[in-house]
């Protein structure tokens, strides 16, 4: 168990790497989430047509296809994913904006894979809400986008707010695969590093990093259970 | 478990002595059980008995241990297995292989999946806490590979400025080595889990040059010459060796001993032409065994 010790350094490098394509992935695939969440119910046929393809391709499609597409799909078609070096963004995660696009690949494809499970969660939550409560609004007099913005999605977000946790939960557990795809240092390329180059025995390495990611999920689950005790209380 | 394995060694022992005693003469020549004498309690008894062996070798490793249409693992290190095997008194049908990659290759030897290991394994001293190696058999060196028509990059010190992006395997040795040439590892080094994905991301033009052992980039300008060349000369030397259990010391004089028969008798020759060196790799003299 002394890898643990001896090579704090390259676990604690490989949780903040880790963590930083977590964070970034999250905040995108809530935002590509909820936009398809809104096409998806939204009342124009077309548009619902667009969210649900979307959805059956993204949630049906292994993640690792999606990472193949993401990192060996795009150079061909010859982009970098340059559009992701965003200003001031790329200081603060600093592989956003090197020359390397591997990271930026590899967010591409956790957001557009987990925009889909975050898409239905939402969802479902909009449909927990009465009927009644969307029709009462529209006879008020309210547009789609009022109705959603001050009734509907205020009360959806109490029955959605578990489901996209575990939908975010199960992204960092998913983040483990783009150490695969060429991006180097996260927890789970740390593991083979140590494994295969240094020769450390696997278990201990393994132990090592399922600790990086319980810091990551645990707390969230923690703080899951607590908003899910808040809403009950709300009730 | 391990009890029971010993059984059925004992009880596979049995049988063949058996065996042989009844009909010894249809054996193949200079194997069978009993074939060759080797001390008492020695692995070499012990494997000579139970008239099988497992060996772990890669199965995607051209020129070296690459599965093909036979099914059966083909390649140099392969073939040096086979040189090993045949000392042994095993027939070579006798072989099971063991697909080892890079990152489980002290496991297996530790735990006993695996009587021994060829698999492009060079001998270093981390590796040497756990397992022992025997070898070298072959002593590779660490190379770049470039586009043709790249005139920037001549040696590991083309890296050194931080513009150039190079390409690797995760948890190989050159992985490491070139490591010590990068300046930011963060933006310059890009790792996959195989040395095809670094080539397309080369063609590609997301990374700027490929390393690792001369060999294996060979085996790419071979299939591909109009595309890639090496970027200067060999800068480092990676001494490829059969790792064996830490203790046996036993098996690994044995094993020793049969490479060296082999480097002057012209078997480790032949193995070599019939193999890696069909890619046009340079054999060079036989390494020194060295026997730490």
């Amino acid at each position: 168990m002394s890898v643990l010790i001896d090579k704090f350094d390259v676990f604690a490098g490989g949780f903040w790497l880790t963590l930083q394509i977590c964070v970034l992935a999250a905040v995108g695939a809530l935002i590509l989430g909820a936009v398809l969440a809104v096409l998806r119910i939204s009342p124009v046929p077309p548009l619902r047509a667009v969210g649900t393809a979307y959805v059956n391709i993204f949630r049906n499609m292994p993640l690792t296809v999606v990472m193949f597409f993401a990192a060996f799909g795009l150079p061909a078609l010859g982009s970098n994913a340059d559009f992701l070096r965003i200003p001031v963004l790329d200081s603060l995660f600093t592989r956003l904006g090197t020359d390397l696009p591997y990271f930026r690949f590899a967010l591409i494809a956790l957001v557009l894979y987990t925009a889909a499970f975050v898409c239905e969660a939402l969802r479902s939550g909009v449909n927990a809400v009465p009927p009644g409560q969307a029709e009462a609004a529209r006879s008020l007099g309210l547009t789609f986008g009022q109705n959603l913005r001050h009734v509907v999605l205020p009360q959806s977000w109490k029955a959605s707010v578990v489901p996209l946790g575990s939908v975010i939960i199960a992204m960092i557990k998913n983040s483990a695969l783009v150490g695969f795809f060429g991006v180097v240092g996260d927890l789970s390329q740390s593991a083979d590093q140590l494994t295969s180059a240094e020769g450390y025995a696997f278990i201990p390495v393994a132990i090592g990093i399922s600790i990086g990611y319980l810091i990551m999920t645990v707390p969230l689950g923690a703080l899951l259970d607590r908003l899910e005790k808040r809403q009950a209380v709300a009730r | 478990m391990r009890m029971k394995r010993v059984a059925a060694v004992a009880a596979a022992a049995t049988l063949a002595l058996g065996l042989a005693a009844c009909g010894g003469d249809d054996a193949d020549e200079g194997t069978g059980s009993g074939s060759k004498s080797f001390a008492a309690g020695s692995t070499m008894e012990k494997l000579n008995k139970a008239q099988k062996i497992k060996i772990g070798t890669k199965f995607d490793q051209p020129g070296f241990g690459q599965k093909g249409l036979s099914g059966k693992p083909e390649g140099f290190d392969v073939e040096v297995a086979k040189l090993i095997v045949k000392e042994l008194g095993i027939p070579a049908d006798k072989i099971e292989y063991v697909e080892t990659p890079s990152k489980v290759r002290e496991d297996v030897i530790v735990n006993g999946t695996v009587d021994l290991v060829a698999a492009t394994y060079t001998i270093n001293d981390k590796r040497k806490e756990r397992i022992a190696f025997a070898g070298p058999y072959y002593e590779a060196g660490q190379n770049i590979l470039v586009k043709k028509d790249d005139a920037t990059i001549t040696g590991p010190d083309s890296f050194k400025d931080g513009t150039k992006k190079v390409c690797s395997v995760t948890g190989s040795t050159p992985a490491e080595e070139i490591k010590k040439y990068v300046k930011d590892v963060g933006t310059q080094l890009v790792l996959f889990d195989t040395y095809d994905k670094c080539r397309d991301a080369l063609k590609g033009g997301q990374v700027d040059a490929v390393t690792t052992d001369n060999v294996i980039l060979l085996g790419y300008i071979a299939k591909d010459e109009s595309s890639f060349k090496l970027a200067g000369e060999n800068f480092t030397k990676e001494p490829y060796g059969i790792g064996v259990k830490k203790e046996d010391n036993d098996f690994r004089n044995f094993v020793n001993d049969t490479l060296e028969k082999a480097f002057n008798d012209g078997s480790w020759k032949k193995a070599w032409d019939d193999t890696a060196g069909k890619f046009g790799a340079e054999l060079g003299t036989a390494p020194t065994v060295n026997r730490y």
